[in-house]
């Protein structure tokens, strides 16, 4: 497969980042380290091309109805010029993707869906849209994305940027004189703004600011930060064969909505009937980090699920990890253990939420 | 006079004499990003040239680390237990085991130095 390019990549050349493959882009994943991206964010603010991310306009008489049946949200009750995270599921509840939606009006909807599914996710939309009065239209190539996120976000916004950010509140959006949408979300645990424009017009802010000495950021702490917020990432805490109920996302699953959604009736029977595997952290007692796939164990060795994402946190300066185990070890305070390579740690169930995340409300 | 001898997966090698300091490359390295841990055998195990014998990680990933050559470890580099960031900052001096050759005709599978340039170069 031939990789992608975003409309920045000669810019993060430039600026000597550790590229590689994600999502079938070359992307960076570090500029000047890790652990100084991250910490920026937290501090004070950085900026992240996401124009890998892919979106979706979602149009006409039945939009809101047709996005309510393709989505576990209810779009019905959205403010117009407001976001709404939530998953697709499939019929057997099976997470398709998980995504924000943008309202523009109950007849004009944005999706922003993730990069390594967008041709799976506008084959599952189009697919369940000839029985409505709506358009899909692909704006994935329409688009680049930047997200500033920190802190000092909403200053860099102001002052770099010329766009006046204090009157989003946190997930709320508006669409400026030249089309481009800025919206208060992000995918950080901190304070931001994300801004879809066009590739020139991208190119132009990154430059700005960089120029005014923002941390560029790569997909390296993009990881570890929405990790320590215990944020999900499809692939690692969200798949076609983990429902967004086992992954603790039931609160974005409205199985009471009028008309329900694709996989709402499989979802409410897994609910009935009690999950068999659930989500959960784990803090890890070990120098060595636990990484997506190595197992986990229960204190007799018998295997009772698997670590999502792990690292070695930089908040919280410990070894921690996202798992999907046995819902009859999932209780807090659990003694379990994780496989290590040839090593057996000792780990404790704790809650996924390292880091206390500090949105603008 | 030592001599220094690389596997494609970027480990190096440097023999002198029946003894070899087994470590992973600069562009390796530089390629994992700050180590923040080093996952070592003990002294005595054994290990098999081109199989796994620990782990180098950074914040980002966990890299495993094959031996170039079959013998008895002689040493461990306790050093990095408590600064991994050695690694980075002398990759080739902060080597990670010590090992007892056992056949140094294994070393005749390995690249030289100039073949691991070239084999470098190639990488992106």
């Amino acid at each position: 497969m031939e990789t992608k390019q975003t409309c920045l990549l000669s810019r993060h050349t430039a600026l000597g980042a550790t590229m590689a493959p994600f999502a079938g882009y070359d992307m960076p994943i570090e500029y000047n380290g890790l652990d100084e991206e991250h910490t920026a964010v937290r501090t004070t603010a950085g900026v992240f091309d996401v124009s890998h991310m892919g979106e979706v306009d979602i149009q006409g008489p039945e939009a809101m109805a047709f996005v309510n049946h393709i989505f576990t949200g209810d779009v019905s009750t959205m403010a117009d010029g407001s976001c709404l995270y939530g998953m697709m599921t499939a019929f057997d509840g099976g997470t398709v993707d998980d995504l924000l939606v943008y309202r523009r009006s109950d007849t004009d909807f944005m999706l922003v869906i993730n990069a390594s599914n967008t041709d799976k996710d506008l084959d599952w939309i189009r697919s369940h849209a000839p029985n409505w009065k709506v358009t899909v239209t692909d704006r994935c190539s329409d688009f680049g994305q930047l997200a500033l996120q920190g802190p000092d976000a909403e200053k860099v916004l102001k002052d770099t940027l010329d766009i006046e950010g204090s009157d989003l509140t946190f997930y709320t959006f508006k669409t400026l004189a030249d089309g481009s949408i800025v919206s208060r979300t992000g995918y950080t645990g901190e304070d931001g703004f994300e801004i879809y424009a066009a590739p020139a017009s991208i190119m132009n802010m990154w430059d700005r600011l960089i120029a005014a000495g923002v941390q560029p950021c790569g997909l390296g702490c993009r990881d570890t930060l929405r990790f320590e917020a215990g944020l999900p990432l499809y692939g690692d805490e969200l798949a076609d064969d983990i429902t967004p109920l086992e992954a603790g996302l039931g609160m974005f699953v409205k199985l009471d909505k009028p008309n329900g959604f694709i996989g709402r009736d499989a979802l409410a029977k897994q609910k009935a009937e009690g999950l068999k595997r659930k989500l959960v952290g784990l803090e890890i007692d070990s120098k060595a980090t636990a990484r997506h796939g190595f197992e986990v164990l229960d204190e007799c060795g018998n295997i009772i699920g698997f670590i999502t994402t792990g690292y070695n946190s930089i908040s919280v300066g410990k070894n921690i990890a996202f798992a999907l185990i046995d819902a009859a070890h999932a209780a807090l305070g659990t003694k379990v253990q994780v496989q290590i390579r040839r090593k057996t740690a000792t780990a404790v169930v704790v809650k996924k939420r390292f880091y206390t995340p500090k949105y603008k409300k | 006079m030592s001599k220094i001898y690389y596997l494609p997966s970027h480990e190096y090698i440097i023999v002198d004499g029946n003894e070899g300091r087994i470590g992973i490359s600069e562009f390796a390295a530089k390629e994992l990003g700050t180590v923040t841990y080093v996952d070592m055998p003990e002294e005595g195990d054994e290990v098999v040239a081109g199989e796994e014998f620990g782990a180098v990680e950074s914040r980002k990933a966990a890299s495993d680390l094959f031996s170039p050559v079959s013998g008895e470890v002689l040493e461990v580099n306790e050093e990095l237990a408590d600064n991994p960031r050695l690694i980075n900052n002398a990759p080739l001096e902060a080597w990670i085991i010590k090992v007892k050759i056992a056949d140094p005709a294994q070393l005749n599978d390995l690249m030289d130095d100039a073949a691991y340039a070239e084999f470098c170069k190639n990488q992106h």
